[in-house]
């Protein structure tokens, strides 16, 4: 068997057919958009289980389902603590305790939470610095697509970029966030319908899970690991020297089911604006729980795959082989490789259309968070207030297709300069790491500051970048590693858990000197201020609906139940 | 919610359904086709699946536009 992409015209339609949906959503919605709020926020009136899926939907990028395969052929079963520790806690955490003040405050976005929590400066911060990296995940999106299609397809590289970002362009144009939450919801299906095939496929040529953990076995001997490394998630974790990841079970605990976890989920915009589009507070808040649902068994869809692709690798009987990239595997390529293994004409065009529709997703989703921080929070804070709503609008419309042109700028930049790419998103990390901490005290203790928030947010920054700059992974070569202060004090085991404890040492950084500055300065705002944006000052919440059954509460505990059951089976 | 999103992901599973049911059953007998597949007509299965879901999603759909008109 070999591995090919011959599509045919069946494979050509599918793609015609998907493009034409999507494009005719945006149009259908195109009527409903008469104000910045209908554009830009989603009128605050949709249905708990879009917002739900959107909002998973829209972390699921290709960058996400083509990143997580990778990981499931390189470190196998243990990337699902990616899933399982590290976003479904933070997603029962956002729901319950979080979305009370997203929702029920004035904020139409994150960066405005914090301006009305703290003040401009830390608003400044968050927006700019936010504003900055949807452009460019978005810009890294395109490039990632245009990339595969040029390896896979032969398509030109310029008209994969122009064919993307346009149909991007015109249903975030059209329709504004409702017509990215729709879509968002029509991709998910899409990317599960689409990939299901190739897990059902894999499994029934490796043997079921038995023929894979049999064969990941003799990979993980082979490598010197017990014989369950790679398909178990915490008997590997006891010592970073047990597990491929190069991980121990304090730092994952800690590092990535706390810190970096709650930071991306409870903070990122990106995610939050989804549940914030919701019809009421009760959608609201259970939004991310409906989210976590199907988010505990999308590992089974791309995690999966690639362990499947390492265990037919190891076979040299299979005729599938990993392509080579330097002197280890291209393990970006797992999906698209096995989807031309398995994949006759037809569904291949469905799955190549399910991973094109991943991209857009991805892409759509940071345009729409793009456009409302640009046009909320900088626009109309620092370059133009006090105009017409009318006016914000047109600002909103225009800085979409804006943000779809430097996004377009971005992924040429990524093919140019693919260090620049690296050096960007180390920089994000930086920044993105402490911002949890800062949300955590301003929510839930009333004296923090809006000095103690922004300094407290800078000095994390800072505290990640130089530990970043004072340790290395082993092995590393390149300052982009870490070790660039000149000294290195400490050596990780691998990448993973070098950033696993930047973060720690950022969140803390951040939480202890938030704590401290807060004390030194004086409290501005009051108590009236404050309602609704803190813990203590706030009404609890009721909730609207009916019955028992349908409170977040309830669907926190089976979600949290299911989580902690998929933990114990795979333990 | 001024715009149903069941009707058109309903409308174009049920779609991309059929198209691929009907190209399964055609190359049904089309040896070379599936065998990457295992020889299983894996165009014909996740047909049926899709145009099963997008009925699901039409019919729901479907039933609420009617509630609301009434």
């Amino acid at each position: 068997m070999e591995t090919s992409f011959a599509l045919g015209w069946i494979d050509y339609t599918i793609m015609v057919v998907y493009f034409v949906f999507v494009l005719g959503i945006g149009y259908a919605l195109k009527r409903y958009m008469k104000s910045s709020a209908d554009f830009l926020t989603g009128g605050k009136s949709i249905p708990a289980w879009i917002t739900g899926l959107a909002f998973i939907s829209t972390n699921l990028g290709a960058l996400e389902v083509m990143g997580m395969a990778a990981s499931g052929a390189k470190y196998g079963m243990i990337t699902t603590h990616f899933y399982w520790i590290g976003a479904i806690p933070a997603m029962i955490f956002l729901g319950l305790f979080m979305m009370p003040f997203y929702y029920g405050s004035k904020a139409r976005s994150v960066p405005e939470y914090l301006k009305l929590r703290f003040d401009e400066k830390t608003r400044g911060f968050n927006a700019v610095s936010f504003a900055v990296m949807t452009i460019f995940a978005s810009g890294i999106s395109m490039y990632a697509l245009a990339m595969l299609m040029e390896t896979l397809l032969g398509w030109n590289f310029t008209f994969s970029i122009v064919v993307s970002a346009l149909i991007v362009l015109i249903y975030t144009y059209l329709g504004g966030l409702k017509s990215a939450i729709y879509n968002e919801v029509l991709q998910f299906f899409l990317i599960v319908i689409g990939f299901l095939p190739l897990v059902f496929l894999g499994l029934i040529n490796i043997g079921g899970w038995d023929g894979l953990t049999g064969k990941l076995a003799e990979v993980a001997t082979s490598h010197g690991y017990a014989t369950g490394a790679y398909t178990e998630t915490w008997r590997p974790v006891a010592s970073a020297a047990d597990n491929p990841m190069g991980v121990e079970w304090f730092g994952l605990i800690m590092g990535l089911g706390f810190v970096l976890s709650f930071g991306y989920w409870c903070t990122n915009f990106l995610v939050v604006q989804r549940a914030m589009a919701a019809g009421s507070m009760s959608a609201a808040r259970k939004t991310p729980l409906i989210g976590a649902l199907p988010k505990m068994f999308i590992p089974f869809l791309v995690i999966v795959p690639g362990m499947i692709a390492m265990a037919l690798t190891s076979d040299p009987d299979s005729g599938f082989s990993l392509p080579m990239k330097g002197a280890s595997y291209d393990y970006d390529k797992v999906i698209p490789m096995m989807l031309g293994y398995y994949f006759p004409t037809g569904v291949l065009g469905l799955g190549l259309t399910a991973l094109m529709a991943s991209f857009m997703s991805g892409m759509a989703g940071n345009v729409t968070a793009f456009n409302t921080v640009w046009t909320y929070d900088i626009y109309q804070s620092y370059i133009s207030p006090n105009r017409s709503d009318k006016h914000y609008l047109w600002m909103g419309q225009m800085a979409t297709v804006f943000g779809v042109l430097v996004s377009i700028g971005a992924a040429y930049m990524a093919k140019l300069f693919n260090n620049v790419m690296d050096f960007l998103q180390l920089v994000f990390a930086f920044i993105n790491a402490p911002l949890f901490a800062t949300f955590l005290l301003g929510m839930f203790w009333r004296r923090t500051t809006g000095h103690g928030a922004f300094f407290g947010l800078l000095s994390g920054t800072a505290a990640a970048a130089i530990h970043h700059g004072l340790t290395q992974p082993a092995g590393a070569t390149s300052l982009i590693k870490g070790g660039w202060l000149g000294t290195v004090v400490h050596v990780y085991p691998s990448e993973m858990a070098q950033n696993f404890w930047t973060a720690i040492f950022a969140f803390f950084t951040c939480l202890i000197l938030t704590v401290i500055i807060s004390l030194m300065t004086k409290q501005t705002k009051t108590k009236e201020d404050l309602t609704g944006l803190v813990y203590s000052l706030t009404p609890r919440t009721r909730d609207e609906s009916k019955h028992w059954y349908q409170r977040p509460q309830f669907l926190a505990i089976i979600v949290g139940v299911i989580a902690v059951i998929l933990s114990i089976i795979f333990w | 919610m001024e715009v149903d999103i069941r009707l058109p992901i309903g409308f174009m599973f049920l779609l991309l359904g059929l198209l691929l049911l009907i190209f399964g059953l055609t190359t049904q007998a089309d040896p070379e086709i599936y065998r990457r597949s295992l020889e299983i007509n894996v165009n014909l299965w996740s047909g049926l699946l899709m145009i099963l879901f997008g009925g699901f999603m039409l019919f729901f759909g479907l039933r609420a536009r009617r509630s609301k008109t009434k």
